[in-house]
């Protein structure tokens, strides 16, 4: 297990953390982001989508309605998921594990479901109103 | 000309039967009826398995309320995105079932688009005209240049303006939904209570960004206390930022496209407090505003209908094998 720290003083810096993860980003890989509301998970994973380049990287939004957007990358697809309105998983079927095979899942609020796929898990810890201390853990 | 319409983009299973333009004969909407009373069983909270499972019942009670057979449709409007993907293609492949077996043309409709022309189902307005679409799902400005031809000017880049509303309710432990209740609160709320940012209001693009105004909220309300004594102007400032954004946007698309006839609709547009914020600014503004009634503003599948009608009546059908899209791609405007 892997675990490294990033300090991000503002959601630019957050983008930028999230673009080297991208860049490094391979198929078949699940990422998922803990974090209290305005943690900056959506912008992280915007980040994460400019590095993976994703032309329209800026337009990446919050799926908390929608449940989940995909976008197209360079190499692969990135699969945005959001749980944020889920109740009980056995009320929404994903199948995650098809986008899996197509590119990375991201996955915001993954509380709501137990996972039992390896994941790389990203804490982002809010420590005052513009800073953010995010962990990263690779398994 | 009798067109039906069906929306299965997101949560809702909506059917609706139009003849011409603003004839409504049938718009029902799934979360209005009671399903557990009149489909039994367990109803899947949100999956595509709940559509499945009551589109047939759905468009049934459309064809009986709206007193047609179906042999009677002229043509079949459904939306083919965006939306889930999974509960798109439901009632995509659901309209293509009847297209085949009724021989009647099958027309894709775009869901954000329908939110602008849902004007039509209530009055006629003159083309180009600029729409603002507000909801839980979509924040975006429409160029909306004539019949079947429009383009996305502007559009939030994080959260959309109806889910910044639901999220601060949430934080706040007020319920669901939380638009509604925000609404309600604010009524007796001083709306200069706290000054609010309004994110990226001085860049020169058409877009948005509600997640800075999020948290700002939050930041907010960790330094200070709400209580009952303040909820109303806290949460009256708060959404005063928000109309304040999405108007000032408006204003400047209405300046770069010189069109001043604009159409607000979307859930987030049956906001009554929005409706007042909108039409004063609009009256000093020389802005000709147009709003759909609450009731066509959230999701339903009359403004699919009514949309389609103008794709039928332009001769713009769609292919049998029309595949569903789950997202606009937004191209950023210089």
């Amino acid at each position: 297990m892997e675990r490294t720290e990033f300090i991000s003083k503002n959601p630019f810096d957050t983008w930028q953390i999230g673009e080297r993860l991208g860049k490094m980003a391979k198929k078949g890989e699940l990422y998922l982001l803990y974090g209290e509301l305005g943690a900056g998970k959506t912008q992280f994973i915007k980040g994460m989508a400019r590095g993976m380049g994703i032309e329209d990287w800026e337009y990446v939004v919050s799926p908390s309605f929608t449940l989940m957007n995909i976008y197209e990358g360079k190499k692969f697809n990135l699969c945005h998921v959001d749980l944020y309105r889920i109740e009980s998983m056995e009320a929404i079927e994903l199948n995650i594990e098809e986008y899996l095979q197509e590119g990375i899942v991201a996955v915001e609020w993954p509380e709501k479901k137990d996972w039992q796929i390896d994941a790389i898990k990203i804490i982002l810890h809010v420590i005052d109103d513009d800073t953010r201390k995010i962990e990263l853990i690779k398994p | 000309m009798l067109i039906l319409g069906i929306d299965t983009s997101c949560d809702e299973t909506s059917v609706s039967v139009i003849d011409g333009k603003n004839n409504i004969l049938s718009s029902i909407v799934s979360s209005q009826i009671d399903l557990h009373k009149r489909f039994g069983g367990v109803v899947p909270e949100i999956a595509s398995r709940k559509h499945v499972e009551i589109i047939d019942s759905i468009f049934h009670e459309a064809i009986d309320k709206a007193n047609i057979s179906k042999e009677n449709i002229d043509a079949i409007a459904v939306t083919y995105g965006p939306g889930l993907i999974g509960s798109v293609l439901v009632g995509l492949c659901f309209a293509k079932g009847l297209s085949l077996s009724l021989n009647k043309p099958l027309i894709g409709i775009n869901h954000v688009e329908a939110h602008a022309m849902s004007i039509f189902l209530e009055k006629d307005i003159e083309f180009p005209f600029i729409s603002l679409i507000i909801s839980g799902g979509h924040t975006c400005i429409l160029l909306m240049e004539k019949p079947c031809n429009y383009r996305v000017i502007g559009s939030t880049r994080d959260d959309a303006a109806g889910e910044a509303l639901d999220k601060i309710a949430k934080f706040l432990g007020l319920g669901y939904p939380g638009g509604p209740i925000i609404e309600k609160l604010s009524q007796k709320g001083n709306a200069d209570y706290v000054l609010f940012p309004r994110p990226m209001a001085d860049e020169d693009n058409l877009d948005f960004s509600f997640s800075g105004l999020k948290t700002a909220f939050i930041n907010w309300a960790k330094r200070h206390k709400i209580s009952d004594g303040n909820i109303h102007h806290v949460l009256a400032s708060f959404q005063e930022a928000i109309f304040d954004s999405l108007f000032g946007k408006l204003m400047k698309a209405s300046k770069r496209y010189n069109i001043n006839r604009i159409v607000v609709a979307g859930g987030v547009a049956s906001n009554s407090m929005l409706r007042t914020f909108f039409n004063e600014k609009a009256k000093a503004n020389n802005i000709e505003l147009f709003f759909p009634s609450p009731i066509n503003c959230t999701d339903n599948a009359a403004m699919i209908a009514v949309t389609g009608y103008f794709y039928y009546k332009n001769g713009f059908l769609s292919p049998i094998d029309l595949k569903g899209f789950s997202r606009m791609v937004i191209k950023a405007t210089p």
